[in-house]
């Protein structure tokens, strides 16, 4: 939910580029946040480029894994960007571990090559010229000075960590996508950052390394005191990886919260789509909600009461897929249910089952046994009935609360 | 479920050991067969193949004309004179120094206008390329305006520092690198302006300023190209003419480089001219050989990980 990380934000709201101060109330404000002192990243990003803008505030405690999951195009990289100081906030105000990263509003900005963050690139950019070890050593000689030596040295330690020792002295190109993933973040933590940004960080594997990797990566995350911040469009490894997550689309965070929440009540229909649930957005009054997309739904004749009694309230339905049924004959009334009837669209292969997309109103999609299938003969274009139990509908309210 | 299945083979395997180190071998290996088997297998349209063999021969014909003209017999004579060795000499040694000063100070500028966003970029970038199309002799001309003992700096040069740079050693550096300097800026500017960035950026997020990125990351990365720019340097420094003969004059063992020596023995031995030429060839044919076995599998190896 979008609502509950907002007032634990100890980012406070800044009124624009007009409170600029005199150099004066940066120390002032320095010297309320140590009291606190909060370890982690408390974001509040804004960055306006072109066409586009990326509005999003989001705190990531330490030693807690945000994923941050999105369309093509919802900001996610920018996100990132910014975060790792590639580019400037143009609004809002960074803090990591109590130190101010970026704040245009008082002009404080520290470029990357300063800040406490490690960054996992989506196609790794290992250096092609250097071996893994010497990639891996790159960020101590660079951030922390060290000697040759030394950096060698730690270097190798990670190389044994993460399994790799006999393959520290391949250069990138030699090195199979997981090896290479495993260099990226060892490069990425040898410097101890505070912040570790991952971006698509298993997007560059096949699927069948793709699951192993994954398993190593939470296992690596998960003994790391730092904050993580990690980008991806798979579902599957946010709500593996993930403690929380935040969905962004078109650069505005439209909900966040623990995984399980998310998957089992989305917000949107990107959401939904990530999840596999219908979703459907509507006003509910008594034990019916009437869609904003045309139709009408039955729901549980309590749930006005149970979410708040104000009448006419904007709410969202969910139905699972595998809760609705299939018929070929127009269903007799029975228990209280819904009955939607519309020509099949599609039928897509899902796992162990098919889903049938009949084209009702609302639409609907329908996970069904192939058995099932088979029996009701159905193909493209037949006209079929989809019943839904009202107790199998999850209705929330549209707006956090 | 299918995930499960799939991950079962590559855990069998362990984290990719065998396969690992093999399946880039064999990569590598076919993408260095990949040039000839795509050169073999590709039918030439004779449109194509007619021009392109009357190309090549008019490169060719008059090397192949240097080499059945060539005094064969008196060539061990020829060659063995002190002056064609001092010239030759000269030679190698101007063309070197003037590439090194190329590199040292041509690198740098050839960032500045890749990366750098100064008001003036195209037009510097413009105007660099100017010493590439005028005549060399032009250039020698301006050479002497600038540099000359009453040149617009050359004068201060002798008058303060007893520097005089005209119709000596370092005149035949300076006008070489004069000409050669634009073949390895835009070389590497060019190479610079298309390298990847994003492996700058990642250099920052390791904790690289912008000049210890430059130094570990995007100069390595532009290493071919850097190499690739400092042989056609090379090569026509020492084949420069026009602007040494100008600005430096043609004094035997100080400024008389292979090309002057050459043009110089034309008109009183043709043969020793023929001679002299027969050995420049040898010499770039050689370098470009060594270079290009040392440079090229780097510069495709790069271009290909990028």
């Amino acid at each position: 939910m979008t609502g509950p990380d907002r007032p634990a934000e100890p980012v406070p709201p800044r009124s624009g580029p007009t409170s600029t101060g005199p150099a004066g109330t940066s120390p002032g404000e320095g010297g309320s946040a140590p009291s606190m002192r909060p370890r982690g990243l408390a974001a509040e990003v804004r960055v306006e480029r072109d066409s586009f803008t990326l509005r999003a505030a989001l705190t990531v405690p330490a030693g807690e894994i945000v994923c941050v999951l999105g369309p093509n195009g919802a900001g996610k990289t920018t996100l990132l960007r910014a975060l790792a100081g590639l580019l400037p906030l143009t609004g809002g105000r960074l803090v990591l571990d109590g130190q101010v990263l970026d704040d245009p509003a008082t002009g404080a900005f520290l470029p990357a090559h300063r800040r406490p963050v490690g960054v996992v690139f989506q196609d790794y950019l290992l250096f092609p010229h250097l071996s893994a070890r010497d990639n891996i050593a790159f960020g101590l000689r660079a951030r922390h000075r060290a000697g040759r030596r030394a950096a060698r040295a730690a270097a190798d330690g990670w190389l044994e960590r993460l399994g790799l020792a006999a393959h520290g002295d391949l250069r990138p190109a030699d090195l199979s996508g997981g090896q290479a993933q495993r260099v990226a973040i060892a490069r990425a933590l040898a410097p101890g950052p505070r912040l570790l940004l991952l971006d698509e960080p298993l997007a560059a594997l096949d699927i069948a390394t793709r699951s192993q990797v994954r398993a190593q990566l939470a296992a690596t995350l998960g003994t790391l005191d730092a904050s993580v911040l990690m980008v991806t469009h798979d579902p599957l490894d946010a709500m593996i990886l993930a403690d929380r997550l935040v969905i962004l689309e078109a650069g505005r965070v439209v909900q966040s919260g623990p995984a399980a929440e998310v998957a089992r009540r989305p917000r949107t229909p990107y959401v939904a789509r990530l999840v596999g649930l219908n979703l459907y957005a509507g006003m509910a009054s008594g034990d019916r909600v009437a869609l904003a997309g045309g139709g009408e739904l039955r729901v549980p004749a309590d749930v006005g009461r149970v979410e708040g009694d104000r009448g006419d309230e904007a709410v969202l339905v969910a139905i699972r897929p595998t809760a609705v049924a299939l018929h070929t004959e127009a269903p007799s009334c029975g228990s209280p249910r819904n009955v939607l009837a519309g020509p099949v669209e599609g039928l897509e292969p899902f796992g162990d089952r098919v889903r049938v997309t009949v084209a009702s109103t609302p639409a609907i999609h329908a996970d069904i046994t192939a058995a099932a299938l088979a029996d009701l003969r159905l193909a493209p274009g037949r006209l079929v009935w989809a019943t839904v139990k009202a107790t199998d509908l999850d209705v929330y309210p549209a707006h956090g609360s | 479920m299918t995930s499960g299945t799939a991950a079962g083979p590559a855990d069998a395997t362990g984290p990719g050991a065998p396969g690992g180190p093999a399946g880039p071998v064999v990569a590598a290996a076919r993408a260095r067969r990949g040039g000839r088997r795509r050169a073999a297998d590709g039918q030439v349209p004779w449109p194509l193949a007619l021009p392109a063999a009357v190309a090549l021969a008019f490169l060719l014909f008059p090397l192949v004309a240097l080499l059945i003209r060539a005094p064969w017999r008196g060539l061990p004579d020829l060659l063995g004179q002190s002056s064609v060795r001092q010239a030759l000499f000269l030679s190698v040694q101007t063309a070197t120094v003037a590439t090194g000063v190329c590199v040292l100070i041509g690198v740098p500028l050839a960032w500045v206008i890749a990366r750098s966003r100064l008001p003036g970029r195209s037009v510097i970038q413009a105007l660099i390329t100017l010493p590439l199309v005028l005549p060399p002799v032009v250039d020698g001309v301006a050479l002497l305006l600038a540099f000359g003992r009453n040149g617009v700096i050359g004068r201060r040069l002798d008058a303060w520092f007893g520097i005089t740079l005209p119709f000596t050693t370092t005149g035949v550096v300076v006008a070489e690198a004069f000409v050669a300097m634009p073949f390895l800026v835009v070389s590497v500017a060019g190479a610079l302006a298309t390298a990847d960035r994003r492996y700058e950026d990642a250099a920052a997020t390791l904790g690289a300023g912008r000049w210890l990125a430059f130094r570990r990351v995007t100069l390595p990365m532009a290493g071919p190209a850097v190499a690739a720019g400092a042989v056609l340097c090379w090569a026509r420094a020492l084949g420069e003419f026009g602007a040494t003969i100008t600005f430096a004059g043609n004094f035997p063992g100080t400024t008389q480089t292979m090309p002057l020596a050459v043009y110089l023995a034309l008109e009183t031995d043709p043969d020793a001219a023929i001679a002299l030429s027969l050995l420049l060839l040898a010499v770039c044919v050689v370098v470009l050989v060594a270079l290009r076995r040392r440079w090229l599998p780097g510069a495709r190896g790069v271009s290909a990980a990028l």
